[in-house]
């Protein structure tokens, strides 16, 4: 006991580890590994700003989930896996922990381990590792609504469906332009699938990181002559993109952005090169929902917002963190409905995710109706079959030009498994079972 | 990590140079385990020796022999992406022998990248080790060979076994990467002393002269690098195995180098001691300067705020410290030292 004692006051003074603020019995804290600096800091700010308006408002309107009062603290990582690594094994000692949102697929794959070992969910919402959609092999990872594999496909139908079917694909040519990080290169086997399946021919061209040059890329389009180009971009290579392609004399509406290219702080500094570009999307953007409209009221009236800049609130990444909020704190009502009302353990949440099951219905019920369609997470299916949408910018703001449209889930399904399992038998893990999926882990100790 | 208290006290006892490093690998082995949590292995301590073991191999070439590399972070990369490889595709070969040859690999790419040395001097060879440091990162992203195809040109680490001695967890891993870089830097001390670690200071000290007198220069120079690439390939591979367990290659981009750069020359060129030196300044007071400016703004400033304003203070920091301490950590010690000693006999 005495070496425990010493442990603690030692890391307490000698690594100035922030003091534990006294437990409550009933709070439930997420441990946010933001970024508001660097290159990428329009995403960072609009989605954990969206993410923080949304637990804050459960808090200041319902007072918490079921009375239980949500919690964060942010720590910079400026999307750098070492910051990221840092951040998990300091904040992952402070108590009641919900579940770890990096929003960056590198930190994403760095924590796998650690979050499996530790009993965390960690939710990679419209991005990650596409097999960890696999819940069999992966029980605490849940790339959320859309993993990278669906976008693909939702992208490849979209343009099918420009073409006038999917048997029109035959013979069309299509650049993926992708960013040079984890997250970029995470779709690149996907898009040669489809293209031998479907019969186009697809050349993947790398940008990069961060992104703000693109001269000899766009040269290499342009001796290409694509009939579309998909651009999966993220942070400043977006706006690049669109202006190069203005330079290039490549028109903008046949530039089709992906999910993490779709905002206004990737469109609006393109100023006219982005008029007509289109991008995917899983959340419609604008401020016109009551949920929106509700943490306007609530927290921006009042001063409390997340926010620097009110004119963000609505928009793609503002809108993003706000569904994400929403997700994460459903995923806790249902398990307390389970467990009971109370401050849950990492695998209760795990738990909770895992019946993630929003219908149109209730998405309504929540104020978010087309802001986001549904979510049906399984103990199997992590991803939960999120639908998408396509939207245009016409220079100020984006307009959807499509329904909500389903990828090709059951075409995607036996490729993830494919790469889950070869994951496990590389770290040779187990496959869980439904029935492993219903048992709770205690918590272990975290040091 | 050594207290006053634990230096010798008896009067008129000398300084052996032995016994500062012995006490700090007690300490190291004997009591860091037991009281440390995991926050303190994994975000402080194992890649702490991981620089410094890197900072130890740029030292020899850059400190020690004259000449200036900005190329180390594509060995690291070397040598993670060897280790990585070797171990997946020969099935049943030890995993020292994995890294092993992934120091051996980084010490090939190594050579080559000297052979300019031979020509070039100064900052123009500095510019030459760049074009290592892009073509390395290049190779390792173009050819989705190097990390088995996988779908984000990601690796992960595998488990930890020498010996039938697994060394998972926290604690286990420190003690993998502890025992690599006590290892080789006691096989660097050991070369720095020897004929051909003296020829090395000569040929920094003044290369025609060295020639005058019979040191093998071409041959010198190509073994410092050889040698330099071995030990931050090693360094390579605590970083991926023991630290972050997954790599990408943009993880081991330009900035890497010059951290290591920097380590050498804040904490003391042609020391060893001063590569562990500047790599605890260079991995802890960031952290520490975070934690405070945290605690005592938090709450006014965001995040974003914060961590540019510590940037800057750094920056400051590291700029006041080379004017008033050009010779770096180590002279800084050895100073405080002379003025101990008439105090303790």
């Amino acid at each position: 006991m005495k070496l425990t004692a010493f442990k603690h006051a030692a890391l307490a003074l000698a690594f100035l580890a922030p003091l534990t603020s006294s437990t409550w019995a009933d709070e439930q804290f997420f441990p946010l590994q933001s970024y508001r600096v660097g290159p990428y800091a329009a995403g960072g700010t609009g989605f954990f700003g969206g993410f923080i308006d949304y637990l804050n408002l459960i808090n200041t309107r319902d007072g918490g989930v079921n009375g239980v009062k949500l919690t964060w603290e942010e720590g910079e990582t400026q999307y750098e896996v070492e910051k990221g690594v840092e951040v998990y094994e300091r904040l992952k000692t402070k108590p009641n922990i919900a579940a770890w949102t990096p929003l960056s697929v590198g930190i994403a794959y760095a924590l796998i381990d650690r979050v499996t070992e530790d009993k965390t969910p960690l939710t990679t919402i419209n991005h990650g590792r596409t097999d960890s959609t696999d819940g069999r092999i992966f029980p605490y990872i849940f790339p959320l609504l859309l993993n990278p594999y669906s976008e693909t496909s939702g992208i490849v139908n979209y343009l099918a469906s420009k073409f006038g079917g999917l048997d029109q694909l035959k013979g069309k040519k299509i650049v993926v332009l992708y960013h040079g990080s984890p997250y970029g290169k995470e779709t690149i086997p996907i898009y040669e699938l489809l293209a031998a399946k479907y019969g186009f021919t697809v050349q993947q061209i790398e940008v990069p990181h961060p992104g703000n040059e693109q001269q000899s890329q766009w040269l290499t389009i342009r001796r290409a002559k694509p009939d579309y180009i998909v651009l999966r971009g993220w942070g400043v290579m977006n706006p690049v993109a669109l202006k190069t392609a203005q330079k290039t004399g490549f028109p903008a509406d046949r530039i089709i952005g992906n999910v993490w290219s779709n905002s206004e702080e990737d469109a609006a500094p393109a100023g006219d090169a982005a008029k007509g570009y289109i991008a995917i999307t899983t959340q419609a953007s604008g401020s016109q929902y009551p949920v929106i409209q509700e943490i306007t009221k609530t927290l921006y009236d009042q001063g409390k917002g997340n926010l620097q800049d009110k004119n963000r609130i609505g928009s793609v990444y503002h809108n993003l963190g706000v569904v994400n909020g929403i997700l994460n704190v459903e995923a806790i009502r249902i398990a307390q409905e389970k467990f009971g009302k109370r401050t849950l353990t990492g695998d209760e949440v795990r738990w909770g995710f895992e019946h993630l099951q929003l219908s149109r219905e209730r998405v309504k019920e929540l104020g978010a109706e087309d802001l986001f369609h549904s979510i049906h997470v399984t103990w199997d299916n992590h991803e939960g079959n999120g639908y998408v949408k396509f939207q245009q910018w016409d220079g100020k703001k984006w307009t959807p030009v499509s329904d909500w449209i389903a990828p090709d889930w059951a075409l995607l399904r036996p490729i993830i498994e494919k790469s889950a399992e070869a994951y496990a038998k590389e770290k040779s893990l187990p496959i869980r079972t439904s029935g492993d999926a219903e048992i709770i882990h205690k918590e272990t100790a975290s040091h | 990590m050594t207290s006053p208290r634990s230096l010798p006290k008896k009067p008129g006892a000398s300084f052996r140079p032995w016994i500062a490093p012995l006490l700090i690998l007690g300490v190291a082995y004997g009591i860091i385990p037991f009281v440390g949590n995991s926050y303190l292995f994994e975000a402080i301590l194992i890649p702490f020796l991981a620089l410094s073991l890197a900072a130890v191999g740029l030292n020899i070439l850059t400190g020690y022999a004259g000449q200036l590399s900005l190329g180390s972070a594509a060995f690291l990369a070397v040598g993670a992406f060897a280790a990585f490889n070797f171990n997946l595709r020969v099935p049943g070969l030890p995993l020292l022998v994995s890294i092993l040859l992934a120091g051996l690999s980084a010490a090939v790419i190594g050579v080559v990248s000297g052979l300019p040395s031979l020509r070039l001097k100064g900052f123009y060879l500095a510019i030459s080790t760049l074009a290592a440091q892009f073509f390395v990162q290049w190779t390792l992203t173009k050819f989705g060979w190097f990390s088995n195809d996988g779908p984000s040109g990601v690796i992960d680490a595998p488990p930890l076994n020498l010996f039938g001695i697994s060394f998972e967890g926290a604690v286990g891993r420190y003690r993998f990467a502890l025992t690599f870089v006590v290892f080789f830097t006691l096989l660097a001390w050991k070369f720095v002393t020897t004929r051909t670690g003296h020829h090395l200071i000569a040929i920094r000290d003044h290369e025609l002269a060295a020639k005058v007198i019979g040191v093998p220069v071409l041959r010198t120079k190509l073994l410092a690098f050889a040698l330099s690439a071995f030990l931050i390939g090693i360094a390579g591979v605590i970083w991926a195995f023991a630290y972050l367990r997954t790599v990408e290659s943009a993880g081991f981009n330009l900035d890497r180098s010059f951290q290591i750069v920097f380590i050498i020359i804040i904490g003391g060129l042609a020391t060893i001691r001063g590569a562990f030196f500047g790599a605890a300044l260079i991995v802890i007071f960031p952290l520490v300067l975070s934690r405070l400016g945290q605690l005592a703004l938090g709450n006014i400033f965001d995040s974003g705020v914060l961590e540019m304003s510590q940037l800057i203070v750094l920056g400051v920091l590291i700029i006041l410290f080379l004017i008033l301490e050009p010779n770096g950590l180590a002279a800084l010690g050895d100073r405080l030292k002379r003025k101990l000693r008439p105090l303790l006999s």
